[in-house]
């Protein structure tokens, strides 16, 4: 997660801010005394919020920028992108065999999960929408917590309480996912200005969302508040263009979503999801300009949902899938890092072969572990409603023993 | 007569409805193309042109709250929220607007909306998809609140519902959209006042709506086969109750089990507790007990989701301990 490619980040002096100077356009600028946007980013607000931001081609051919990258990061990012899909392909596989209940998996997006978790420090929280748990594990949460959580067993630290993909690690700052679409991005702005009233700056939340959640008012919501208490926060839309059968353009009039977040004061880019590096560079960039005090960015990540909503769901009941079919091959996360990675010399086919190789073996080990755990114990279904059980829990559990049910 | 399941009397029920009535459409999350999270309007936008089966931007708050503007402006709009969790992100359109507009504008305007939503657990889906949330929106004066508990019902609920002037919301209940059952095909609308006897007997009232209705016909069949004869009343109608039926019931059985998926605390069962204290008192040869769920949030595993909801032997047993304990 150290080092980075040789981007300047923007002026982050408070004297700057104080003067109100912006270097990213003369509408809107220094309106809230927000510093310069970074020299990447060119272009007037509106720009930055219709264009895409893109820093390697589906090709593999980069940007100048890319060439600074270390190659310990750009090999860490791909290994990242590489977990989610091992993880993922073995997960959707048990709950086939009917092994695990239900799975969301990242196919496709990895990119945007892996490149956003990568910007973020240790220090800063991270609020996850459905499919970020591979952001978590990015940023440190043991595997063995994430499939602990899946299977529900008892080494789950919510005790199987909630469904598959909702995994919560305190240690990682990752925050239970929401079932409630959008619930959560108010939080995000709320945790991000919990920072700033604690005054212990160089932190920030980043909160994620989906396409689908930008409808909900929650969003709105979160968005204005974001804005108003220019809260230290990155608020993040995983436009993978579907809401289970919902196609983007039933969802929004908006030409763009990056262009919602404009609409509230707050500096908006629309980044190439499936391009790891642009993910990365733009995270960082509204990440650390949050850091230093420079308030939030909303950023959109145009990408593609390549599997089914979840594992409940059949998508060629309502989608052309010879579109899905596109982004699968020609348009592969995956396989335009590789192709980066492999035309740079950081990674060799047989690396390669080594690493997938590797990850399988972690997932196996991990499944193997926790499908044999046990499972939680009854009355575990009165813990954590409250801090201390009240009477009535109390008297729950008395009669549920009793039955023995 | 007629078989069908639970979800596809829903769905004849809504083809009824488009088909006589030019005013009736359908809006929800994924209602069009996909046809309904639980499938019930699974073909409807073939049929019916994506206009008036309309799949929604993903905001409760938006559609029902366009269901109400709609309603009020001479439609007779259907939303299918997918879970009663969800309603809660529409519940300010719900009690704030449907419920008072008619009050605030002096019946100037109506609001008669219908608006359905799927409720329950069992289907292992944790916290937030598991809730039931009836007896929060049969509270609430001005709406009328009713649950389809077998497929006759889920076929002619519909209609009595969209011709109510006031907004309705429908309860269908998770694990009874696959339920196989018989349709008497002519028949009118349901009466939405009035809850049915599902099962008559002397003993003791099992009294019920909803997803819970099978387990206590299935407990009503244990006791029989114990020489217990229990008659099971199905309440069809949250708010209002019917009351008149559920008291008559009661003095006849003089005693009373009330099985609701709610938690206890607040709960409808303990509306209907308090009504037949106030009403039935004397009649009663034991004190009525009731079987809810767990007070706590739906867990995700089986066999603690299992644990937290009503059962069937928890019921039987439950009439069993009222039946004995005369006096
Ligand atoms: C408030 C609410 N309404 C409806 C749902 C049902 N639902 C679950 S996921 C989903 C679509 C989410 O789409 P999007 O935000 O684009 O995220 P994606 O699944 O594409 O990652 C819907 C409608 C829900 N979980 N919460
Ligand atoms: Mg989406």
């Amino acid at each position: 997660m150290s080092g980075g490619p040789s981007v300047r980040a923007g002026p982050e002096g408070a004297a700057e801010r104080a003067a109100g100077t912006s270097g990213d356009s003369a509408q809107g600028a220094g309106r809230r005394g927000r510093p310069p946007a970074h020299p990447y980013f060119a272009g007037t607000d509106e720009e930055k919020a219709r264009g895409l931001f893109q820093l390697v081609g589906e090709d593999g051919a980069a940007h100048p920028l890319v060439d600074a990258m270390p190659r310990a990061l750009a090999r860490d990012l791909y290994r990242g992108m590489v977990r989610i899909r091992v993880i993922d392909a073995r997960m959707m596989a048990l709950q086939r065999q009917g092994r695990i209940g239900f799975y969301g998996e990242a196919l496709g997006q990895e990119a945007a999960v892996v490149g956003s978790a990568a910007a973020t420090q240790p220090e800063d929280w991270l609020v996850p929408a459905l499919r970020e748990a591979g952001a978590g594990l990015y940023r440190g949460m043991p595997l063995d917590a994430y499939v602990a959580q899946i299977f529900g067993n008892d080494r789950d630290v919510s005790r199987g309480r909630q469904m598959p993909c909702h995994p919560c690690d305190r240690d990682t700052n990752y925050v239970v996912m929401s079932s409630c679409v959008a619930s959560q991005i108010p939080h995000a702005v709320g945790i991000a200005h919990a920072m700033t009233v604690e005054g212990r700056g160089g932190r920030m939340c980043i909160g994620y969302m989906g396409d689908g959640g930008t409808s909900t008012s929650d969003f709105h919501a979160a968005l204005n508040f974001a804005g108003v208490l220019q809260a230290p926060v990155v608020l993040a839309c995983q436009n993978n263009q579907w809401a289970i059968s919902t196609p983007g353009e039933a969802q929004t009039a908006a030409e763009t979503i990056a262009l919602k977040g404009l609409g509230y004061g707050l500096e908006s880019l629309r980044v190439d999801g499936n391009d790891v590096m642009a993910v990365y560079v733009a995270t960082r960039y509204a990440a650390q300009k949050a850091r230093a005090g420079g308030g939030p960015t909303f950023l959109e990540f145009l990408t593609y949902r390549v599997s089914a909503h979840s594992s409940s769901d059949d998508p060629s009941r309502y989608r052309d899938e010879t579109i899905t079919e596109a982004w699968r091959t020609r348009r592969d996360p995956i396989q335009r890092a590789r192709a980066l990675l492999e035309g740079r010399g950081w990674l060799s086919p047989s690396e390669d072969d080594a690493l997938w190789a590797e990850l399988e073996e972690e997932i196996r080990a991990a499944v193997g572990v926790h499908e044999r755990a046990g499972q939680p114990a009854l009355d575990s279904l009165f813990e954590d409603v409250y801090e201390q059980p009240t009477w009535l829990l109390r008297e729950q559990r008395e009669l549920l023993n009793a039955k023995g049910a | 007569m007629a078989t069908m399941t639970y979800r596809e009397a829903i769905r004849e029920a809504h083809r009824e409805a488009l088909s006589s009535d030019p005013r009736v459409f359908l809006m929800g999350e994924d209602v069009g193309r996909y046809g309904g999270v639980f499938a019930v309007s699974l073909g409807m936008a073939e049929e019916f042109g994506e206009e008036r089966i309309r799949d929604t931007p993903l905001s409760e708050v938006g559609f029902v709250g366009a269901g109400v503007g709609a309603a009020s402006a001479g439609m007779r709009p259907i939303v299918e929220v997918m879970t009663v969790n969800f309603s809660l992100l529409a519940m300010d359109q719900i009690v704030n607007g449907a419920a008072t507009l008619r009050h605030m504008s002096g019946g100037q305007l109506s609001v008669p909306l219908v608006i359905r939503m799927a409720t329950g657990a069992g289907k292992q889906v944790a916290a937030q998809h598991s809730h039931s949330f009836e007896n929060w929106y049969a509270h609430v004066p001005g709406l009328r609140v009713a649950a389809p508990a077998t497929v006759h019902d889920a076929r002619f609920m519909l209609k009595a519902a969209l011709a109510d002037p006031d907004p309705v919301i429908l309860f269908e209940h998770v694990l009874l959209y696959n339920m196989s059952g018989e349709v008497e095909e002519l028949a009118g609308p349901v009466d939405l006042r009035r809850a049915a006897i599902r099962r008559a007997g002397d003993d003791v009232s099992l009294i019920t709506y909803g997803g819970s209705l099978p387990k206590v016909l299935e407990a009503a069949e244990h006791l029989a086969s114990g020489g217990i004869d229990a008659e099971v009343v199905d309440l069809r109608a949250l708010r209002p109750l019917d009351l008149e039926t559920i008291l008559s019931s009661v003095r006849k059985t003089h005693r009373a089990v009330v099985v609701d998926e709610g938690w206890h605390t607040g709960s409808l069962a303990g509306e209907i507790s308090a009504r037949i204290a106030e009403d039935a008192l004397y009649d009663l040869d034991a004190p009525v007990e009731r079987i809810c769920s767990a007070e706590a949030p739906v867990p995700y595993p089986h066999h603690l989701e299992q644990a937290a909801l009503p059962k069937v032997d928890e019921i039987a047993a439950a009439a069993k301990r009222r039946v004995g304990s005369d006096g």
